[in-house]
């Protein structure tokens, strides 16, 4: 498999993008000791002007190089918790769901549509500002809005198993139907949901950004998001300010789309030979 | 006997395939006669078709040649193609009329009322009732055997000279596959027109063609008079083709042969 | 059309259950926080004694029980009242009936515009699939997916308002500049460009992405190839059969990102300073505005119904196989 992604272009371009991505990410301590939201030299300072300073500095005279750095464990970490919330959240509810049948499938379906019908923007916003901005609680925000896909798509494929052969089988022998759904049937709706596990990653960080930006990410944490938003008062005389933060977030997002792209691909035609 | 077209150790490779769909071809189609081509699954049947009527996908390899007797056919306008799934292949979207008037107006140089009353013409030929009322009607209104006459006047509108049928009754029950395949003999006996018919049903082929092409993995095995192919087999796969489906037989198509 | 009739009456009171259940859990969830609108309201005229943060709770029923002040909420929400903003000191209806205008232009016009350059781009891509202008336009509209709206917004802002100065920075007209008539249609228009295309671009990169697998689809498909064989001309396969059976998908699609598309108002709104119904729901975070909040959460989720029901009857209208409801 690996060598079938190695082929196509366009996912080595994401892979090793990707792969840069990460090592900032685990290796931001080394690469910028110290605390990125520390005053570090001259405010203002040009990108590519000072050797000391490649990315330049913001208003204040922080480092936006080490800014970067530090912002992408924030996006990291909270695309990859949305990301794992909703695919748990929506599993269990899209299993319970299709396995159960009947009214509990109903009511439990008309919970998904009612959270499908509102704005998954807003309902974080609403809930960062009753719950107060942690990475915890940002994760969380970004995760109601993003749950219902794989509770769809694990329902469907549940309903499609549940008449399975194996399935009778274990009833025969007496399990729990709770213990049938979590361990027999919940790991084959895996797939489907893996397929769109890249998305949920790369929408989750972009919704973290907005959130930031709108001054309602953990105020403890550097984000791009947010050094986008600061950048904002300088737009007229510092416009890098903001768009080298927002250089490093396209460029995150478009990395995990590539990658996820090829992979689902891959997968696919892995099927159908 | 005037031939229409001849294929000369035509051969045809897919796109990145392997291996040609068909190897080495060479087989001349008489004008107004019915050829059937009969061969399982993969031998090449439809590959044969798509070649000759001009459809095959872009960046297929093709060598040896096909000759024809006149000009080199236009699709739509000499040669009429029928397909497999009447379902499928009809545009969902459009109504029968549409689809008419479209297929009449590509190849022929029609208004939009004149191409509009030659389409009921063309659904009363092929048996299908109140014309005028199927115009308006969508695809999916329709029974597999009634879509596949439509498909039928849709091949014909333009009056070709040679009609391919590709599996045009493999989707079809029993009764329904008769009506069709008597539909194709009435109007190739009323327009003269030639007929090559792809089967994987060697009986079938037996009761409507005039001659029988046997193809295995992509090549030609065999070729002659139905009655003569179906009665005395030269070639060892042809016995056992035949073999093959007598045993699943149904003594309905062995009492039909005139 | 009493069938369509019917079809929307049913889709309409399937609705009811699944707004119910939004107003319970908005609400659930916005008590579940610690101060209310009092306190945000006392803070921000700079304090008032516990009698008159009283009087308050009192006036706004915050001082009853959390299932009491659920049943008042919903029925008064079921009777059309969507009650009364502490932070802004008006009634929400009238605030909200006030922005959702600006909103609805942007939405509307990022819409339209995303949606006809996507599905006129997907058709080019889904031509030749494979072809350069397939690979361009692919790769194009990957990278345009990938960029965040408010931040496209920001450069679009500095390279078209700030550097070129072609068009204004911010607000959804000239203040006080006496326009009326088509003049001020303009000047609204010149203000929307923008936001409108910071907003659509991301949809305009989706779509162009649907119509064109919608394409791919279609020409693996039977009725593609029958019209070849009719000597139906190139162009008018493209058009008249694969384009339009592509466009169903991209039709369904639509409905789908209703809700993402308000979300993204909220932020557009923000950077571009439109005083919309986005900017409503950040005002109604910062004033901890309980009511207003939900307000616009509901009718958010109003809209998004609506938006899904209109694309029910278009994709009814396209597609002859879709007969009654479902
Ligand atoms: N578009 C294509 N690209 C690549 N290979 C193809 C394509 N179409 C057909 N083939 C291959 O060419 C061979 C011949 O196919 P063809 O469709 O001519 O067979 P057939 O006799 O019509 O079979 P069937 O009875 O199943 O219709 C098969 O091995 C098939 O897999
Ligand atoms: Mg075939």
């Amino acid at each position: 498999m690996i060598r079938e992604l190695l082929r196509r272009p366009e996912a080595l371009l994401g892979g090793l993008l990707l792969l840069l991505i990460a090592g900032a990410a685990l290796l931001a301590p080394v690469l910028s000791p110290g605390d990125p939201l520390a005053i570090a030299g001259r405010p203002l300072v040009r990108p590519f002007t000072d050797p000391a300073f490649p990315l330049g500095t913001d208003g204040l005279g922080r480092d936006l190089l080490a800014g970067v750095i530090h912002g992408v464990r924030t996006s990291a970490a909270i695309g990859l918790a949305a990301a794992l919330v909703a695919v748990l959240a929506g599993m269990l509810v899209g299993t319970a769901a299709g396995f159960a049948g009947g009214l509990v499938d109903e009511a439990l379906m008309r919970v998904v549509d009612a959270f499908q019908i509102v704005p998954g923007f807003l309902l974080a916003l609403a809930f960062v500002s009753v719950t107060g901005p942690s990475l915890a609680v940002v994760a969380i925000a970004i995760a109601l809005g993003a749950w219902t896909g794989p509770a769809r798509l694990s329902r469907s494929r549940v309903l499609a198993l549940r008449e399975a052969d194996f399935v009778a089988a274990a009833r025969v022998m007496g399990m729990h139907p709770a213990e049938i759904a979590l361990r027999q049937v919940m790991p084959l709706a895996l797939p489907p949901v893996l397929a769109v596990t890249a998305v949920i990653v790369a929408g989750a960080i972009l919704t973290e950004s907005a959130l930031s930006f709108l001054g309602l990410g953990d105020p403890n944490a550097v984000t791009w998001g947010g050094m986008i938003a600061e950048g904002r008062n300088q737009l007229r005389s510092a416009a890098y300010l903001s768009i080298i933060p927002g250089i490093a977030l396209v460029l995150t997002v478009i990395s995990i789309y590539l990658v996820g792209e090829a992979l689902t691909d891959v997968l696919a035609g892995k099927r159908q030979s | 006997m005037t031939s229409l077209a001849t294929c000369d150790r035509l051969t045809v490779r897919y796109p990145g395939a392997a291996r040609p769909a068909l190897a080495d071809l060479t087989l001349a189609l008489h004008a107004g006669e019915k050829l059937a081509v009969v061969g399982e699954s993969g031998s090449g049947k439809s590959t044969l078709a798509r070649a000759l009527a001009g459809l095959l996908p872009v960046g297929t390899a093709l060598s040896g040649a096909i000759r024809w007797s006149g000009p080199p056919p236009r699709p739509g306008r000499d040669i009429g193609t029928v397909f497999q799934d009447p379902g499928a292949s009809l545009d969902p979207l459009l109504t029968v009329g549409a689809h008419l008037v479209e297929g009449l107006r590509a190849p022929l140089p029609l208004g939009r009322a004149e191409a509009r009353a030659r389409a009921a013409a063309l659904l009363a030929r092929v048996h299908i009732p109140d014309p005028e009322r199927a115009l308006a009607a969508w695809p999916h209104q329709f029974s597999g055997g009634q879509a596949q006459r439509i498909a039928i006047a849709l091949a014909i509108a333009a009056g070709p000279h040679l009609l391919v049928a590709d599996e045009a009754t493999s989707a079809l029950d029993v009764l329904v596959q008769a009506e069709i395949v008597a539909l194709l003999r009435e109007l190739c006996r009323d327009a003269g027109m030639t007929l090559l018919f792809i089967t994987h049903d060697i009986a079938l082929a037996g009761t409507l063609a005039d001659r029988v092409a046997v193809l295995h993995d992509a090549r030609l095995v065999e070729i002659g008079p139905a009655a003569r192919l179906l009665a005395a087999p030269r070639e060892p796969y042809t016995r056992a083709l035949l073999a093959a489906q007598l045993d699943l037989a149904s003594p309905r198509l062995v009492g039909t042969r005139p | 059309m009493p069938r369509l009739l019917r079809r929307v009456a049913t889709r309409l009171l399937g609705s009811i259950p699944v707004l119910v259940i939004v107003v319970v859990g908005v609400f659930l969830l916005l008590n579940s926080a610690g101060g209310d609108a009092v306190d945000a309201y006392l803070l921000s005229i700079g304090g008032g004694d516990a009698q008159q943060a009283e009087e308050l709770r009192i006036r706004f029923g915050l001082d009853q029980s959390v299932t009491a002040r659920l049943a008042l909420t919903l029925a008064q929400l079921a009777r059309g009242d969507l009650g009364y903003s502490v932070a802004l000191n008006r009634p929400i209806g009238a605030v909200i009936a006030e922005r959702l205008p600006n909103t609805l232009w942007l939405m509307g016009s990022a819409t339209a515009l995303s949606f006809a350059l996507g599905s006129a781009l997907g058709v080019l891509a889904g031509r030749r699939p494979g072809s350069a202008a397939d690979r361009l336009l692919s790769a194009g509209s990957l990278f345009l997916y990938s960029i965040p709206n408010f931040w496209l917004g920001l450069v679009l802002s500095v390279v078209f308002a700030v550097r070129l100065r072609w068009l204004p920075v911010s607000g959804i007209e000239t203040i006080a500049s006496g326009k009326t008539g088509l003049a001020r249609a303009a000047d609204i228009a010149q203000h929307l460009v923008l936001p409108v295309s910071a907003l659509g671009m991301i949809y305009l990169a989706l779509f162009l992405r649907v119509m064109r697998a919608g394409m791919v689809e279609a020409w693996g498909q039977d009725y593609t190839l029958a019209a070849r064989a009719r000597g139906v001309a190139p162009w008018r396969i493209t058009l008249n059969h694969a384009a339009r059976n592509a466009l169903l998908p991209l039709v369904t699609m639509l409905g789908l990102q209703a809700a993402s598309m308000l979300g993204g108002s909220v932020v557009i709104e923000s950077v571009f300073g439109i005083p919309g119904f986005g900017r409503l729901a950040q005002e109604a975070v910062a004033g901890r505005d309980g009511p207003l909040l939900m307000g616009v959460i509901l009718v958010s989720a109003l809209m998004v119904v609506a938006a899904n029901l209109l694309v029910d009857l278009a994709y009814g209208a396209l597609d002859p196989r879709v007969g009654g409801p479902r």
